[in-house]
């Protein structure tokens, strides 16, 4: 009796074991699945934006296990993401990572939502040396801190409007003009995302020697900002760029038309998921909009197809969809870099598919990626789209411009 | 650099002060803008100031309630019904929701001491902006009011129609309740109660009834408040704090009981958070909020002390 007893807690114990050795080491590939792990923000303030990133991830793994899967050694493998909801909080996200890394043993990370987010998780996949692929934060702080395993496929966010600020310099010049006689307005929203986008404009607005006439930083609970807007009247600046998520575009474009703001060419983020050509059509007609991706754009990949494509499959696949966020584009980037790493790697072992990762040169649906030491694409632009018609155009850079640029805008107020 | 942008943030302070001398205009523009805006959070604010004096509950679900009273605009625009006629179903909503969260959380709090009402109302914060965030999705969300917009002083001062209409609202609103408190029966009750709820229930004033109107009124008059701001400005189901953070600075610099107070205090909040925006920056339009509260707090410790005496 005594005997069974102990047997039976010694074959218990070793099974436990077993799971305990076996569990971490072969998590990462789950027979012929690997493993991705994600904090996302399904709840809670961003969950809006989660939700698109989801759905991009989980469309391009739909794809590409259609497409046979991944082939590493000879065999196929199936792709899958396991997700926790980090309910749009920095501290939670970092303690999700935490959890995937040590209890589910993921060693392939895909990116939460959000550069707060990435910046709070970065740090534990750093500590753990595995590799993270982003898709969801711009921000260039995220590679300035020396991160071996963080990779992103966006452009980061001092590229947002910077491009305004070329095409002002010129259209100047077209008209005669010297640049560094534009008068510059800045509002921007006081949170990490939109001081590095003000980052890249003043570096621009430095380079071209135009003078920034109103700076202000709205509060992150920002829904007036006609005192900013009163400034701006009354200095009559050639440029005004706005950046503050959506509410940022939905405020700028409800009181540019309430306050009449006649400014020629004004420069915003967010106009999409603010809506505002639904929403405000007269006050945004000529708005300029950076955009990661459009679908407009000629880029094109073995497994979507064009970016066309792409935004077909994905209304098709998500039926609620009116038209694709760049959000979503990205996030299925992102999977699209981990197949690939996966294959030239060869191999499951983290450092050789780090390197595989770092060593990525390929051309997307969403443009080409390719990374830079510290880890973000270098290889796709921003591109400019200006509200023509009530319609979103690709007016700059030029390469891939479907529109000349309308200036002075038309105002419809 | 710090130093670099400190002098710059003086440089332009020191403009946009000259500017508004150069350009008296601007002024006018700003007055008419803060003193719009006030009236509105003087509604949120009177709401807090009756929950606070009568049932001395500090209700920090407050900006919430607003927000909420904001959704309804919202759907309502969104479902083609003119946002104005929100209004009136915002606040039967809101006073109805306001009754059952009394009945079901407040009426537990009410006898304890400050911090589990506090708490009690925080937590009831977190949740109305989880379950909104969860209906109404995380996006900034707008009632369209169709107005346009005058313009005045050869179009350098522009007043958007849907603001005066606001004013205009806000004061019938507060009219209607000022009406309320001194003629109707409930209205006595709800003073009586606050002036001293032992005495009142001698007198056969059923106080926890009060206490639930009182609260659910409250509630009402946020919503009202609610539905103008959606119409003027954006909603987002985690902006509640902001308008419950004025509400508590004017309610504090006010006093309690003093509608007229109440008023002064919003409309000059209003004007100042404007003019801060415009000289100093939006970025310090909060912080302006609040070291008004710190200012007032202060003189107010000043003129108390001169009441106190020295025991020894």
């Amino acid at each position: 009796m005594s005997r069974l007893k102990v047997l039976r807690s010694v074959a218990s114990a070793s099974a436990i074991a077993a799971v305990a050795l076996a569990g971490p080491a072969m998590a990462k590939v789950e027979g012929d699945t690997i493993i991705l792990g994600s904090a996302l923000s399904l709840t809670g303030k961003y969950s809006t934006n989660g939700k698109h990133a989801q759905n991009g991830y989980e469309l391009a793994v739909k794809r590409i296990n259609e497409m046979g899967g991944v082939k590493v050694g000879g065999k196929s493998y199936k792709l899958k993401i396991k997700y926790y909801d980090d309910e749009s909080t920095p501290a939670r996200g970092a303690q999700l990572a935490e959890r995937l890394i040590q209890q589910d043993g993921v060693k392939f990370m895909l990116g939460p939502y959000s550069s707060g987010l990435t910046k709070a998780i970065a740090p534990v996949t750093e500590k753990y040396k595995i590799p993270m692929i982003e898709a969801e934060g711009a921000s260039r702080s995220l590679f300035t801190q020396g991160y071996r395993y963080l990779f992103a496929v966006l452009s980061t966010s001092e590229q947002y409007l910077a491009g305004a600020i070329q095409l002002a310099a010129e259209i100047a010049e077209k008209n005669g003009r010297k640049a560094s006689n534009i008068k510059i307005a800045m509002a921007f929203e006081n949170d990490p995302f939109s001081l590095d986008v003000r980052a890249g404009v003043i570096e621009d607005a430095k380079k071209y020697g135009m003078k920034i006439v109103v700076d202000d930083k709205l509060p992150r609970d920002l829904s007036d900002m006609s005192a900013t807007l009163t400034k701006v009247k009354a200095l009559k600046p050639d440029l005004l760029v706005v950046s503050g998520h959506s509410k940022g575009a939905a405020t700028a474009a409800r009181q540019v038309k309430e306050m009449r703001v006649m400014t020629p060419m004004v420069a915003v983020t967010h106009c999409e998921a603010a809506q505002v050509t639904a929403k405000f059509p007269d006050a945004v007609e000529g708005w300029l909009c950076p955009t990661q991706w459009a679908e407009t754009l000629s880029y094109s990949d073995e497994y979507f197809g064009s970016a066309a494509d792409y935004d077909k499959l994905f209304k098709q696949t998500y039926s609620s969809y009116k038209s694709v966020p760049y959000q979503a584009a990205q996030a299925s980037a992102a999977v699209l870099v981990w197949k690939d790493a996966f294959e030239r790697a060869n191999s499951f072992d983290t450092e050789k598919v780090r390197d595989a990762i770092a060593a990525t040169d390929m051309m997307t649906f969403y443009g080409r990626i390719k990374f830079s030491e510290r880890g973000n694409n270098i290889a796709k632009p921003m591109v400019l789209r200006q509200i023509q018609n009530g319609k979103y155009v690709v007016v700059a850079p030029s390469k891939w411009a479907s529109h000349p640029v309308v200036y002075p805008r038309k105002i419809l107020y | 650099m710090p130093v670099f942008t400190l002098s710059l943030v003086a440089q332009f302070m020191s403009d946009n002060i000259s500017l508004l001398v150069l350009a008296p205009a601007l002024n006018v523009q700003l007055i008419l803008d803060g003193i719009m805006i006030g009236a509105i959070f003087a509604l949120a604010a009177y709401g807090l100031a009756l929950v606070w004096g009568v049932m001395n509950v500090k209700n920090l679900a407050q900006g919430d309630f607003v927000i909420m009273g904001g959704y309804v605009g919202v759907l309502m625009s969104e479902n083609g019904i003119h946002p104005i006629l929100a209004l009136p179903v915002a606040i039967v909503l809101m006073f109805g929701f306001g009754w059952l969260i009394y009945r079901i959380i407040i009426v537990r709090v009410i006898e304890r001491d400050l911090f589990t009402s506090l708490l009690a109302t925080f937590g009831l914060a977190l949740v109305i902006q989880q379950l909104l965030n969860l209906i109404f999705g995380s996006d900034v969300r707008t009632a369209e009011s169709g107005f346009g917009t005058l313009y005045i002083l050869g179009g350098l001062v522009t007043i958007a129609e849907i603001k005066l209409v606001s004013l205009g609202l806000a004061a019938l609103l507060a009219i209607m309740i000022v009406a309320f408190m001194k003629l109707s029966r409930m209205g006595q009750s709800i003073r009586a109660t606050a002036q001293n709820a032992r005495a009142a229930r001698i007198m056969g004033i059923d106080t926890d009834r009060v206490y639930a109107f009182t609260y659910a009124l409250n509630a009402a008059i946020c919503g009202a408040a609610g539905v103008l701001i959606s119409m003027i400005w954006v909603i987002q189901p985690f902006f509640g704090i902001s308008y419950s953070i004025r509400s508590f600075v004017i309610v504090t610099a006010a006093g309690l009981g003093n509608l007229p107070g109440v008023i002064l205090a919003a409309l000059g909040l209003g004007v100042a958070e404007q003019f801060s925006g415009f000289i100093i920056g939006a970025e310090f339009q909060q912080a302006t909020v609040v070291s008004l509260l710190l200012l007032v707090l202060i003189i107010r410790q000043l003129q108390m002390r001169r009441h106190r005496k020295v025991v020894i």
